[in-house]
């Protein structure tokens, strides 16, 4: 399959952002309810990582969004796209990426609004009272963003995960692969935002270690991913056109002399060509090398913030090559006809 | 909506006979008049004049060489391409002679070229309907017909995916996705003829390789053709239900491979003949 940039970019940006709100409503919901009512202040304090990671993970996800709409035939229909959920992953994919905005919406303004309240307003009558939120809508919220965020992944992964002409796409490793992607690659940001100047959180030590740890099950799960797609069962243009029971077929000629949309679209053979090194290179530098930096920085703290923004750079440009693969590397059924073997 | 409507009895589409089909692309070359061209319409593609023409064909004809088994197995496989019920039988992996299970003896007194028309099947569970975020690729619930609605469709081209069998291809020119009609707007068109109510690439085929009909019914024509013929459809195994059948190649005749036998040349007496009939046979025999 061709590898569309405006859809690599998407599914990373977005995945990244998506998973970096997963771990702030985690966050959100386990390291908030633990302060002491007057410390609260403190924890909401500008800035922060709650509020950065919010802002960073609203800008990745409206970043990709955005550039999904740049595949469209018909951009200025996309609001169209809303009315199937019934049946289609796309329009899931829309109404929960819509949805999740909510939640990060009412905690982020909150946030924005608690944190710069002047200190004086604390002080004479109950503290609590004067805040936006409430810390059991504070948890609701955190909820609904965990759920909402969760819920845009698994739609996104569905939408390839449920089209059966693609072997590579329709099998039970896509849907945890873009789970487990979308978390370790906002564990990535989390860490490298931690590592800003300013960032303050409590315990820094629990990011390079979820960092270290997604790596290491992000990289198992594409391991035997790719030994999945490499074990084609064989497939050929004698099963695609039911000829098989009089002969070997093969093709012969081709409807037109020239490229089709189909042949464009869904005849991409670069990417298997080059496929070992493309994995190793994705392998080395997006799971192997930030997870030796995340071991780095937790045996030195003091190297932890380069360590970060080297773990996101290296991540990230791995996650990309795993996605541009993840495109490319796919085979369609319809290039059977076009004589391919095993749907190359 | 893009849920499917409910299993309906009729089920409009096309029997394709590969026995017949002499690979001429009438059909493909007539869709695209009546489909893009209109009387005095332009073709929507891009560069349609130039060097690099691009553009959509719902209807495109490829052609394969068929090795042939040796004699072996050629009988097996000729039974099993009339016997097979019209469930596509000839396609299941265990009712087929792989290349994997057994070796093939190729045998050149069996090979063939078949041509083969592709387009689409109108399936009756077909996923590039229930993928489709607007509803613009939808279902008829009364003839089985799947459409796309080309003002609602974004361009997303989902569908296009999802179809195993490559019959949707997106127009850049229009910014949407296009697909076989099955000439609904020629079916039930009352201004034409009653004969000519029938899609332009069943009309144009020369050699009558195309039907058309309601496949749902057991007793019309094209299923009867398809029983008699052991008619299949394309890779049931991915559970689309295709509404199209192709009709297998029929089994070469006895004797077609037996190397030629010349009439046996009479004896004549060309002294009796004229001299201008002796020259004339002088000049014959050399
Ligand atoms: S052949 Fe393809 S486009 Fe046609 S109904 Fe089946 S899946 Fe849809
Ligand atoms: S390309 Fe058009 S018809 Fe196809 S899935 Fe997208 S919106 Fe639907």
């Amino acid at each position: 399959m061709r590898p569309t940039f405006s859809i690599i970019f998407f599914t990373v940006m977005s995945g990244a952002g998506y998973g970096l709100w997963i771990l702030m409503a985690l966050a959100s919901l386990l390291i908030w309810p633990e302060r002491p009512p007057g410390n609260g202040m403190a924890e909401v304090a500008w800035p922060n990582l709650l509020p950065c990671g919010l802002a960073a993970g609203f800008l990745l996800v409206s970043c990709g969004l955005v550039s999904s709409l740049g595949h469209l035939g018909q951009p200025q229909r996309a609001w169209r796209a809303l009315s199937q959920w019934r049946t289609s992953w796309l329009s899931r994919e829309g109404i929960a990426a819509i949805l999740t905005y909510l939640p990060v919406i009412g905690i982020g303004s909150a946030i924005f609004h608690d944190g710069r309240m002047p200190v004086d307003a604390m002080t004479g009558g109950d503290p609590l009272a004067a805040l936006w939120m409430s810390s059991e809508m504070r948890t609701v919220a955190s909820i609904l963003l965990l759920a909402g965020s969760v819920a845009t992944i698994l739609c996104t992964a569905n939408i390839y995960a449920c089209l059966k002409p693609v072997r590579a796409w329709h099998n039970r490793h896509v849907v945890a692969g873009y789970l487990l992607i979308g978390i370790y690659s906002g564990a990535l940001v989390a860490w490298a935002l931690a590592a800003l100047p300013q960032g303050q959180i409590v315990d820094l030590r629990v990011l390079p270690v979820l960092v270290a740890v997604f790596a290491f099950a992000t990289a198992l799960l594409k391991h035997r991913y790719w030994r999945f797609i490499d074990h084609d069962p064989a497939s050929s243009t004698a099963d695609a056109t039911g000829l098989g029971s009089l002969g070997n077929v093969r093709s012969f000629e081709q409807p037109h002399t020239q490229e089709n949309y189909l042949t464009h679209e869904m005849g991409f053979r670069l990417a298997r060509k080059h496929s070992r090194k493309l994995r190793t290179i994705c392998l080395i530098a997006g799971f192997a090398l930030p997870a030796l930096l995340a071991l780095l920085g937790l045996a030195w703290p003091s190297l932890s913030a380069p360590a970060a923004w080297l773990a996101l750079i290296g991540g990230m440009s791995g996650i990309f090559v795993e996605r541009w693969l993840f495109f490319a590397e796919a085979k369609h059924t319809v290039m059977l006809y076009y004589g391919a073997r095993n749907a190359d | 909506m893009t849920g499917l409507p409910p299993p309906a009895a009729r089920k409009l589409g096309l029997v394709i006979d590969l026995d017949t089909c002499v690979g001429c692309h009438a059909c493909a070359v007539a869709c695209k008049e009546w489909n893009e061209g209109g009387a005095f319409g332009p073709l929507p593609d891009q560069d349609p004049y130039g060097a690099e023409p691009h553009g959509v064909w719902f209807n495109r004809v490829h052609t394969y060489e068929v090795q042939g088994f040796g004699p072996s197995s050629a009988g097996s496989a000729c039974k099993l391409a009339a016997s097979a019920p019209s469930q596509g039988a000839p396609t299941h992996p265990e009712s087929r002679p792989s290349t994997g299970e057994r070796p093939v003896i190729p045998d050149p007194a069996n090979a063939m070229s078949v041509h083969f028309p592709r387009s689409c099947l109108h399936c009756e569970t077909p996923a590039c309907v229930t993928v489709c975020p607007t509803g613009a690729s939808y279902k008829r619930a009364e003839d089985g017909i799947v459409l796309v609605d080309e003002d609602k469709c974004i361009g997303c081209q989902l569908c296009a995916w999802a179809c195993p069998y490559g019959a949707r291809e997106f127009s850049a020119k229009r910014g949407v996705m296009q697909k076989c009609t099955l000439c609904v707007d020629r079916i039930y068109n009352e201004t034409l003829d009653e004969a000519d109510r029938q899609p332009a690439c069943v009309m144009a085929c020369p050699t009558r390789a195309r039907h058309f009909g309601d496949l749902g019914d057991p007793q019309s024509k094209v299923s009867e053709l398809v029983a008699e013929r052991g008619g299949y459809a394309l890779m049931p195994e991915l559970g689309y239900k295709p509404v199209n059948r192709y009709l297998p190649p029929r089994p070469r005749r006895a004797g077609g491979t037996k190397p030629e036998t010349r009439p046996a040349a009479e004896p004549i007496d060309t002294a009796q003949m004229s001299p201008l009939l002796r020259w004339v046979d002088r000049v014959l025999s050399r």
